[in-house]
């Protein structure tokens, strides 16, 4: 099987219509499904942007609470960015290898993807621990609330990938680097680099501007 | 075990939702019956809901509509009983609690379980046929779309009889909404059927948008588009732009009320402006995404019923990209009362005044494409003239309440109530049924009866005068809205009024029920057998009513605006067809059995039955890795067997 059989050829291009104009007849569906997934991602960020829009509207009321200068470690973002940024660099590799057809090198990279995003998990969890502890919880104030909220969320969004690469994996092995397969690949690794995205966010809105 | 679940729960002091839910649930029994005893469930089991075809889907969206507008029309004659007769030392019959969860929950059906299932329903059965192709971008995710759109009417309508429904108007406004204020289950099964048919909704909008932008028949470029089909798109972008915002606002809302969280609590820090303008920012966007797809139907509807092109189609799609565009600009003459100032305020008028202008292109086209055509009166054009006629009123008191100083009068009275009415009934309901008498012969093959249509038309238009005219003035003279008692025994003649109208409503929907009664009952006398009962312009025309499941044996090739129009002033006569294998989407269990959990989740969330959500979920989670690990998604059509179908098929056809 070579990479050219993945598509069904589109149908034939009736002649004078430029195709710049969407005049081609139905993508193929490679194309398709890339696509799609990449408007639900997009309506994912809006969903974020509102999320980061409460955010930016409560951050200041700390209702008497801590504020995110007292509980904000940045060496602690410094490695959790590292390592999600890590890890989108071994994703993109991944997706490199299983478009070669090279399942091998697609399981090594895999287990790196996961292995760094899971070390980012287990960090935002332990920051997450350690401000419950200290009783600066969701339910403190509304600028911990949407704190959260927000950063919660992002780490949802990782977990849910997390599961999902585990899930693929299982795919790969069981049936091999096949169309269909590669198709639902492409998803998960636009999903990946969507949360390095959204991330970028995080960071500098919430910790940078809101450090020491 | 049960969390808050008890006999408590259901309202047996309260005759008067027991004896209608028992109505229901006799009529769901009584269908059931028979659908068993006839031996109907398999076919419906594997033709309907496990369906993955657009149009099947699109038919159960429209049916969901219209069976909760029932509902919903229902809560609105209690409403406008009660207004008209509790007025000085009269109280009505309804306890100020139980109408306030009338008018909660007939905002909330009549937008999110009536105009949104009409709409996406007619997007669903017209759109891959106008753009000649043979399905959605995902035909599966589309069934699941429906699904969870069920989930959240079945949740709604089940807050009938096990709890209650929200006491805080539609919008879910906190603090009234939080806990402390709202401390029962009305709140919760009002965020949870909407996340759950919100997330069915934002599914359909990225769906719609990857099948118009990646699939249509060759050479339909995007300028060669019917106008429905933009209008679908743009309608589909407002929801993958803004029904996200809509999911995190009710998620914060359902935060603080589940884990005490402080988004939008009195104390804390909470802001509960921010509620508001998150919510409109998602809620003006929405009107938009109801509004847009009804213009679509009323440029097919007039264009077909003037026997003329549409006039100035390029600038009937800029007309709606700008609305599209602009309607993220407006959220906050909602509340210019906020108190943001006056220059907020001025802006967000401007640009709520200049939002009409679009609109207005709109309306010239439609008469320009009337002016010196051969209008024929059949229903839908009908009611596109009495949408013209309507949506302009309405769309001028919508102007009027965009200057913030009137607004400041005007907020929260029956002037407003009148005002979105307006627009509503005269704009969307009246494109949904437009659409739905166009395009019905094309679902089942024969059209529809026209006495009984013009009927319902006529008692529609009438009684939407009739309804809403006497609120605008109620508006002037400084009445409020959701009142459960009327104090000022000189409003009280406007009521009645209104209270006719409605009934005059109640006429036209028993019309509509007769006109699908009766057409079925003669339908071998209507059957449309040459495919283009209206001498259509657009390429859903060019295939068979009903069409196939493959839509087209072959794409068609587009070569202008109005393919089929042009199709057929060159003469029908396509040479014999070459037909190819085609590949056809399986139908899927997938979308009933995640909606099933969904709707077991959702209920377990309301009355706190922790294990029953965690099952809920794992269910959902479960049938979902199930469905993405399958492959062998589709079947094999194979050229002879086309073949064969179209033989059986055209041999039907009559010329038109």
């Amino acid at each position: 099987m070579t990479v050219t059989t993945i598509d069904t050829a589109p149908a034939a291009i009736p002649t004078g219509v430029a195709r710049g104009r969407g005049g081609g007849g139905p993508a193929p569906t490679r194309i398709v499904v890339a696509y799609g997934f990449w408007i639900f991602i997009l309506s994912d960020i809006v969903m974020f942007s509102a999320l980061f829009a409460a955010y930016a509207v409560l951050s200041g009321n700390t209702a008497g609470g801590p504020s995110g200068r007292e509980l904000f470690n940045l060496r602690n973002v410094f490695i959790e960015t590292l390592c999600l940024l890590f890890s989108s660099y071994t994703c993109g590799l991944g997706m490199l290898s299983a478009e070669r057809r090279q399942a091998g090198h697609f399981l090594i990279f895999a287990a790196l993807t996961f292995g760094l995003g899971a070390a980012f998990l287990l960090i935002e969890i332990s920051e997450f621990a350690g401000m419950v502890s200290r009783g600066a919880g969701p339910s403190r104030s509304a600028f911990l609330s949407s704190f959260f909220s927000l950063v919660g969320t992002h780490g949802a969004h990782v977990t849910a990938g997390l599961v999902w690469l585990v899930y693929m994996v299982g795919q790969v092995l069981a049936k091999g680097l096949r169309a269909a397969v590669l198709r639902r690949l492409a998803c998960f690794s636009l999903f990946w680099h969507a949360l390095d995205i959204v991330w970028i966010g995080v960071m500098t809105l919430v910790y940078l501007m809101g450090a020491p | 075990m049960l969390g808050r679940l008890s006999w408590a729960a259901i309202p047996f002091d309260e005759p008067l939702p027991l004896i209608s839910m028992a109505v229901v649930m006799l009529a769901i029994l009584g269908v059931l019956t028979i659908v068993t005893v006839k031996g109907w469930l398999p076919y419906l089991w594997r033709e309907w809901i496990t369906s993955v075809d657009h149009k099947r889907i699109g038919v159960m969206y429209m049916l969901l509509g219209l069976v909760m507008l029932l509902r919903g029309f229902s809560d609105a004659i209690m409403m406008r009983t009660q207004q008209a007769i509790a007025v000085g030392g009269a109280q009505g019959y309804l306890p100020p609690d139980h109408y306030d969860q009338i008018f909660s929950a007939h905002g909330t059906i009549m937008i999110f379980f009536v105009a949104m299932p009409l709409v996406i329903g007619l997007m669903n059965f017209v759109v891959p046929l106008q753009l000649g192709v043979r399905d959605v971008a995902f035909p599966v995710l589309n069934s699941v779309s429906f699904w969870l759109t069920a989930s959240g009417a079945l949740l709604i309508n089940a807050s009938l009889v096990i709890g209650n429904f929200a006491r805080t108007g539609w919008m879910g406004y906190p603090p009234l909404s939080e806990l402390a204020f709202s401390p029962d289950v009305g709140v919760d099964y009002y965020l949870w059927s909407l996340q759950i048919s919100g997330i069915g909704t934002l599914l359909s909008g990225v769906n719609f948008v990857t099948t118009i932008l990646k699939l249509r028949a060759p050479g339909m470029t995007y300028f060669r588009m019917p106008v429905f089909c933009w209008t679908a798109l743009a309608s589909s972008l407002l929801i993958v732009a803004a029904f996200p915002i809509l999911t995190a606002t009710l998620m914060m809302l359902l935060l603080d009320r589940y884990l005490g969280m402080h988004f939008f609590t009195n104390d804390a820090g909470g802001n509960q402006m921010m509620y508001v303008n998150l919510f409109w920012a998602w809620g003006h966007p929405e009107v938009y995404i109801l509004i847009l797809p009804a213009f679509g139907v009323f440029s097919e509807v007039v264009a077909t019923f003037s026997g003329k092109a549409l006039f100035s189609y390029r600038s009937m799609v800029l007309a709606t990209l700008g609305i599209c565009v602009l309607s993220f600009t407006v959220w906050l003459h909602h509340f210019f009362t906020m108190g943001a100032g006056a220059d907020v305020n001025a802006f967000f008028g401007i640009m709520s005044s200049i939002i009409a202008v679009p609109t207005g292109v709109k309306v010239f086209n439609w008469l320009f494409t009337m002016f010196r055509g051969r209008i024929v009166y059949r229903t839908p054009m009908l009611f596109a003239i009495g949408f013209l006629v309507t949506f302009v009123i309405g769309g001028m008191t919508g102007v009027l309440l965009a200057v913030p100083p009137v607004d400041f009068v005007l907020h929260n009275s029956a002037f407003l109530v009148a005002h979105f009415h307006n627009v509503i009934i005269g704009g969307v309901v009246f494109g949904a049924f437009a659409g739905y008498n166009y395009w019905f012969p094309k679902v089942f093959g024969f059209t529809l009866d026209e006495r009984w249509g013009k009927a319902g038309f006529w008692c529609w238009l009438v009684g939407f005068y009739l309804a809403f005219m006497p609120l605008y003035v109620l508006g002037l003279h400084g009445m409020t809205r959701r009142l459960q008692h009327i104090s000022d025994p000189s409003w009280q003649p406007w009521l009645l009024v209104a209270e006719a109208g409605a009934i005059v409503i109640m006429c036209g929907i028993f019309c509509q029920v007769a006109q699908l009664y009766v057409s079925i009952r003669t339908r071998e006398l209507r059957r449309d057998l040459t495919g283009d009962p209206w001498n259509g312009r657009t390429l859903e025309w060019a295939t068979t009513s009903p069409p196939p499941a493959y839509n087209f044996a072959v794409l068609p090739q587009v070569e202008t605006i109005d393919a089929f129009w042009e199709m057929k002033r060159r003469g029908l006569t396509p040479a014999q067809p070459i037909y190819e294998t085609l590949e056809m989407p399986r139908g899927s269990p997938i979308g009933v059995v995640t909606a099933f959990f969904a709707s077991v989740t959702g209920f377990a969330l309301i009355w706190h039955i922790w294990w029953m959500a965690i099952l809920g979920l794992l269910g959902a989670a479960v049938a979902l890795l199930v469905f993405g690990w399958s492959d062998d998604r589709e079947r094999e059509l194979t050229a002879a067997e086309v073949a064969q179908l179209e033989r059986a098929r055209r041999g039907l056809r009559q010329p038109a």
